[in-house]
């Protein structure tokens, strides 16, 4: 029979039929898409990051004398004065300071380079004159000036020249504040979990409590850092920029993402356990926290620690609390003025000299990878102390 | 002796457990107070209903004028754009996920997605910043339109990117969840797979598709990193997506990062813009709670 003949054929078949390919291919390219983007992103950023990686230095003699420690400029031949950085220069003086034996000598050692430098010799856009570029075209021939694995970015902290600045203080400042953030946040919220878990009654309290919890994580991150500035700030007299404010206003907005996973984790011990512990006579604070706690510390821990990876990569609360001040020393307790690897990429992220933005990207992709291991290590938890009951 | 020890230990340990859990009830009222508090005070400097209607935004100088027009009709804009790039990227993908794709597939790519979601705001930020926004002015400048270098576009596409594992993840939840013998049903009557899913699955598991949506709405309206990195400062009365628009958020961090004194009503603004933020979300948030509710007890679902 054919087609035509067929009383119950549908002659739109064909026509439907290629509405439900066009449909699924509408869903599978924007599934790609999502994912050519994720990787578009993390190319790009690498790509960005790459350079930051090295950095220029050049080999000259560096002469400690007494005039040097009155103008740094006197410490090396006038004609390296365009390449050597600046703020390494500034540092001499320190350097005496702290190894007096070194004053008098002549030392021959790998010295930072300036910046314009360094872009020139990574093929950026260089403000160098003319014949300065070709002058480290030279240096560069006689193996004088190199690119070496760039140490200064994880050993120094923020500096307005780029050549020097690094992200050590603000990592420093990232693990005092996530410290702080910790302290406050694990308890509070896994106690609020037990509570609402396995202590309380399903009434009006419970019920305000559950849906306050809720509310707290549609909360825009931002207004968390209003009510920072406002009562941590100003009504607690707390000092503004410092580590310990910060990490309360983490704490804060960390809280609902370690009660949702506590309770999650507590729910997921069997009843028989409980039903066994009261069995034997056990009260119920027993039972609690000699059975119950323990069996769903594994997930406890996961979602702690994916909350811990949530406030690491937080900004914007961070930014109204002042964190984002320049901090060029490492800061030693979580009074001082702070700031945090997110605050140090947004602050880079808007200076004008180009050579930070290969620094953006690489604090960028230390950013990125802390995240990730920190995921990975709750991932592998999970797997790890998953139990099937 | 040892059981009244017992029952005194039961007391205060559910005692200390209730006070910690009362704490988060706290957080939420210190935010609200805290943020009304100082919006009052702006409004007894400054006009509650020029702020609301007013299309001059002023301050730092002498007479500053404070109205919010601009501001909200740039927020606006950005989530516009924002939500047109992740309503059918993410329903899309939802969809694949959960219609199309293999167990195991879906297993796989689920987690990659939802990498989109855990990228800290401050690195799509400087992504926006240094990639998207000179890409749409050099594609503006072919096609012969100018573009700002803070362009609207450019801070809408990279959060609309942002918030499309927001709404997929969610959806595609809502969309497994609906039951098979719908589905069944349909196909059995001859409906293709895609008519299937357009008129019968889709329609089953639309309270929860717009329960995602709005989350996703409130996610925009909040988002700070991107817009202060890659939107502009100025209050722009426009439509025109390629110039540069200023958002709440961004006000906000503007108004809280200068050097006035604390109680200038160019830094109680910011407090102004926040609680209007804050009842938006939190109106969105409620209503999306509801939505999600009513699908569970329709379908008898406990696993979202």
């Amino acid at each position: 029979m054919k087609k035509s003949e067929n009383p119950f054929y549908d002659l739109s078949l064909k026509k439907r039929h290629a509405k439900t390919k066009r449909f699924k291919l509408f869903t599978y390219s924007s599934l790609l898409f999502s994912l050519a983007f994720l990787l578009f992103f993390i190319v790009d950023i690498g790509i960005k990051a790459f350079p930051a990686l090295n950095q220029a230095y050049v080999y000259i003699d560096v002469t400690y004398s007494e005039k040097s420690m009155r103008s740094p400029r006197a410490a090396i031949d006038r004609k390296y004065k365009k390449i050597v950085s600046r703020a390494y220069l500034r540092e001499i003086p320190k350097h005496i300071e702290q190894n007096p034996s070194l004053l008098y000598t002549t030392v021959k050692k790998w010295v930072l380079a300036d910046d314009q430098v360094d872009q020139y010799l990574k093929g950026h856009y260089s403000k160098l004159k003319a014949k300065d570029k070709v002058f480290v075209d030279e240096l560069k021939k006689s193996e004088i000036l190199q690119l070496k694995f760039n140490k200064t970015f994880f050993s120094n902290g923020d500096s307005k020249v780029p050549e020097f600045a690094g992200i050590l203080s603000s990592m420093i400042g990232t693990i005092l504040t996530l410290i702080v953030t910790m302290l406050f946040a694990f308890p509070i919220g896994v106690m609020t979990a037990i509570y609402l878990e396995e202590f309380s009654k399903d009434n009006l309290k419970t019920q305000i409590i559950e849906i306050n919890i809720n509310n707290l994580a549609a909360i825009p991150s931002i207004l968390f850092g209003l009510l920072g500035l406002a009562i941590f700030i100003n009504t607690f007299g707390m000092p503004r920029s410092s580590a310990l404010v910060g990490g309360l206003t983490l704490a804060l907005m960390t809280l609902p993402i370690i009660i949702v996973s506590s309770r999650a984790a507590l729910r997921g011990v069997p009843n028989s356990i409980r039903q066994a512990g009261f069995a034997v006579g056990l009260t119920k604070v027993q039972v609690v926290a000699g059975h119950v706690l323990p069996l769903a510390f594994p997930g406890i821990m996961t979602g702690s620690i994916i909350g811990l990876a949530q406030a690491l990569g937080e900004t914007a609360p961070l930014i109204i609390i002042g964190m984002i001040a320049f901090i060029p020393d490492n800061p030693t307790s979580i009074l001082d003025a702070a700031t945090v690897l997110p605050a140090q990429i947004f602050t880079w992220a808007g200076m004008p000299e180009r050579a930070y933005i290969e620094k953006t990207a690489a604090a960028i992709m230390v950013l990125l990878s802390i995240l990730i291991l920190l995921n990975s290590t709750a991932i592998y938890l999970r797997k790890k102390y998953e139990v099937k009951w | 002796m040892r059981s009244r020890f017992l029952k005194i230990e039961e007391k205060l340990v559910t005692l200390t457990l209730l006070t910690a859990s009362t704490i988060s009830v706290l957080i939420t009222f210190g935010i609200l107070f805290s943020i009304l508090f100082e919006a009052i005070e702006f409004f007894e400097l400054r006009s509650f209903s020029y702020f609301i209607t007013g299309a001059e935004w002023s301050p730092g100088i002498e007479n500053s004028r404070f109205g919010a027009l601009p501001i909200f009709s740039g927020t606006f804009i950005i989530t516009i754009i924002a939500m047109l790039v992740a309503v059918p990227i993410g329903l899309g993908s939802a969809i694949f996920m959960s219609e199309y794709a293999s167990y195991k597939l879906r297993n796989r790519v689920k987690p990659i997605l939802e990498m989109l979601a855990g990228i800290p705001t401050v690195v799509y930020g400087f992504f926006a910043a240094i990639t998207i926004a000179p890409l749409i002015v050099d594609i503006a400048q072919s096609v012969g339109l100018e573009a700002s270098f803070n362009s609207a576009l450019a801070s809408g596409i990279v959060m609309g990117i942002m918030i499309t594992p927001v709404i997929s993840s969610l959806s595609d939840d809502v969309i497994r969840a609906v039951p098979n013998s719908q589905r069944k049903a349909s196909l059995a009557l001859g409906m293709t797979s895609s008519e299937t899913i357009l008129s019968i699955v889709i329609p089953s598991a639309m309270p929860g598709i717009i329960s995602a949506i709005l989350l996703g709405l409130s996610k925009a309206l909040g988002e700070t990193m991107i817009v202060v990195m890659a939107a502009g400062l100025r209050p722009n009365l426009t439509l025109n997506p390629l110039e540069d628009m200023t958002t709440v958020t961004v006000r906000i961090v503007d108004a809280l990062s200068g050097d006035q004194s604390f109680n200038s009503p160019e830094t109680l603004s910011a407090f102004a813009l926040g609680l209007i933020l804050f009842f938006v979300t939190l109106s969105i948030n409620i209503v999306s709670v509801i939505m999600i509710k009513k699908f569970k007890e329709k379908y008898k679902v406990n696993t979202l």
